[in-house]
């Protein structure tokens, strides 16, 4: 099985108020199109994992690689470009630009990247929300969405550059059940059809059950890793 | 690429708060237009007391200086180390105050490069009477041609013609206040006393204005043969040779040169009025500190809104990054914006200040005596305009580039979690 991201020994403090060690020498491989659910209790270090992993955080010790490319040590912008266009994420509290419309919002990573031009990132961009049953929100602007929908249309922006991972940091941990079950459904089949990996970290028992492998953190370290 | 992206953020982000743009275009506007018509109108006084106090007096003068001090007939024949001459006082030997050759003098010097014009002239202290009133003054006696080609004497006359004193040998062009104090216009006579007793009715053909007090209180123009013969001296007699240049600046040189040719005394405008001169430096001084005083009140202020701006959309930026911006995406774009709101708010500035300094300038302002001015002076250049909208563009782009850089630099991971 082809390794798309591998992390060795993680070691991460926080400083503030006091010296306090929140990973403690976490190693461990996630494989192409594999579906990844980080679990464990709050405080547990899975997001702080996970923003590392995400290369915005890059005060730790250990090395990251992602598609074979060692990203620890790199500088901010070399950083940016690859999240740009590697990395999707999806927040907790779905984090849309409120003034322009969902179609903007799915658009602009599209538009950095600059891979395409501006009509066919647009069509792009429909399909995305196409695929998410956002198509008729296009023109909508993004704070007018509800909750449910605006993460569904946080998940369109995440796949809009096709990247290789798309990782989630609580994704479905503000919605109810029936958008729970929409955007489980959304990671699933892209993980399957497109072979892309999704990393998410959530709280929520049955999401993780759908998933292809679990790893299970506790006071900072991996305590078991068992695939479904 | 990055630019059509960044700037398409940047129009949404100013389109998507209207009123808090407009808030930070007027902070630019309204400095700028302060300053605009601060800077107009500080300059047009300026510029106005310098030209009326400039206008009326030559770029040089050439004159005898009557000197009473002259070394003792008995020093120069007698003079020895070991001894010492007493005399007491020492009667001054008789002088004449007249430039030799004057008229030919004159006449070389309108041949040099540079020159506009030379006015020859003949002028002494006089006693104007009219029945019982009598006030002391001046006579200048001038070809009123040459006069008038040196000092622009038709746009000042109040009242008669330049033509009448040419047409009429004992005509005398009068200072409007000494006109005034005499109880005289044109048309009437007054009698003209010099020093030395001679006596002469003259006729006012005219009043002038220079607006300078000093001139207007005690001047006449009378022609240069009546004075002349008021004097009783002969057609060759005058005292002084005022010159105006096409270059003010030139008329330094020429001074000395001048000086050193004919070996008169010799005056440049710069030396004459250095009082006003050094009036000006220090009003100037405090046209610039007023003037920067205004620009960097409306700079801060400009800074500020641009701050609040950048940290109201701190949110904004750490998902820009996560999802791939770089830190020079988020400064272009906030820079964008201040571009826009220091290029909209300046030139609107500038139509404010233009149209705050145009009232000013047709605004009623009465200056009495001294100063020939109906409405505030009021400076419209171009350079200030320039000026008002560089500065604008220049704060609004520092006042933006300082806080996205901070906010470039921003740590997503930080502002996410929450």
């Amino acid at each position: 099985m082809e390794k798309v991201l591998k992390a060795s020994h993680f070691n991460k403090y926080f400083t503030e108020p006091d010296r306090f060690q929140v990973l403690k020498d976490v190693s461990f491989e996630v494989n192409k199109g594999e579906f990844l659910a980080i679990v464990g209790k709050s405080g547990c270090g899975k997001s702080t994992l996970l923003y590392l992993l995400s290369t915005m955080d890059t005060d730790y010790e250990g090395t990251l690689e992602i598609n074979g490319q060692t990203l620890t040590g790199r500088s901010q912008d070399y950083l940016s470009k690859f999240r740009n266009e590697h990395l999707g994420f999806v927040f907790q509290f779905h984090f849309l630009l409120p003034e322009f419309t969902t179609l903007q919002n799915v658009m602009l990573p599209a538009l950095k990247l600059g891979k395409y031009s501006e009509k066919e990132v647009e069509h792009r961009a429909y399909e995305k929300l196409k695929m998410i049953g956002m198509a008729e929100h296009a023109r909508k602007l993004s704070s007018k969405l509800s909750g449910g929908q605006q993460q569904r249309v946080a998940i369109a922006r995440a796949l809009i550059n096709d990247p290789t991972i798309v990782m989630g940091d609580e994704p479905t941990g503000n919605l109810d059940r029936t958008n729970t079950r929409i955007v489980f459904d959304i990671f699933r089949e892209i993980a399957r059809e497109n072979h892309q990996t999704i990393i998410a970290v959530t709280h929520d028992p049955d999401f993780a059950a759908g998933s292809d492998r679990v790893i299970e953190m506790s006071d900072g370290m991996i305590i078991s890793s068992h695939e479904n | 690429m990055n630019l059509r992206i960044t700037t398409q953020i940047a129009r949404t982000h100013l389109m998507a708060k209207k009123r808090q743009t407009l808030v930070a275009m007027l902070g630019v506007t309204f400095g700028i237009a302060m300053f605009i018509t601060m800077i107009s109108f500080m300059q047009g006084v300026n510029q106005f007391l310098e030209d009326s106090a400039l206008d009326a007096s030559p770029h040089v003068r050439i004159y005898n200086e009557v000197n009473t001090q002259r070394p003792a007939l008995i020093d120069q024949l007698n003079r020895s180390d070991s001894a010492f001459n007493v005399i007491y006082h020492q009667k001054p030997k008789e002088q004449l105050s007249r430039l030799k050759n004057g008229l030919l003098i004159a006449r070389r010097i309108e041949q040099e490069p540079g020159v506009l014009g030379v006015s020859p002239q003949l002028s002494t202290q006089v006693f104007y009477n009219n029945g019982p009133i009598q006030i002391s003054g001046t006579v200048a006696g001038v070809d009123i041609d040459r006069e008038n080609r040196l000092y622009n004497l038709k746009s000042r006359l109040k009242s008669g013609t330049i033509n009448a004193l040419r047409s009429n040998p004992n005509g005398l062009i009068m200072g409007s206040v000494l006109a005034r104090k005499l109880n005289v216009r044109a048309g009437d006579k007054v009698s003209v006393t010099t020093p030395t007793g001679g006596t002469m009715i003259l006729r006012v053909v005219g009043t002038f204005s220079f607006g300078i007090g000093t001139v207007d209180n005690t001047k006449s123009y009378a022609n240069l043969s009546t004075v002349q013969e008021i004097l009783q001296k002969d057609a060759s007699y005058v005292t002084d040779i005022h010159i105006k240049m096409f270059d003010p600046l030139l008329a330094i040189p020429l001074g000395k040169k001048l000086r050193a040719v004919y070996g008169y005394y010799t005056e440049d405008w710069a030396t004459a009025n250095s009082a006003i001169l050094a009036g000006e430096k220090i009003r100037n001084v405090m046209t610039f500190v007023v003037s920067m005083t205004l620009l960097v009140v409306a700079g801060f202020g400009i800074y500020n809104i641009m701050n609040m701006n950048v940290i109201n959309k701190i949110k904004d930026i750490a998902i820009l990054k996560a999802t791939g911006f770089e830190g020079k995406d988020i400064v272009l774009i906030f820079l964008l914006q201040a571009i826009f709101i220091g290029l909209l708010g300046g030139l609107m500035g500038l139509l404010i200040g233009f149209l705050l300094s145009y009232m000013l300038s047709i605004t009623p302002f009465n200056a009495g005596d001294f100063l020939s001015i109906k409405t505030f002076p009021v400076i419209f250049d171009p350079k200030y305009y320039v000026m008002g909208i560089l500065f604008g563009l220049i704060t609004t782009v520092l006042a933006g580039y300082f806080p996205s850089r901070k906010a470039s630099k921003v740590d997503p991971v930080s502002i996410l979690r929450g």
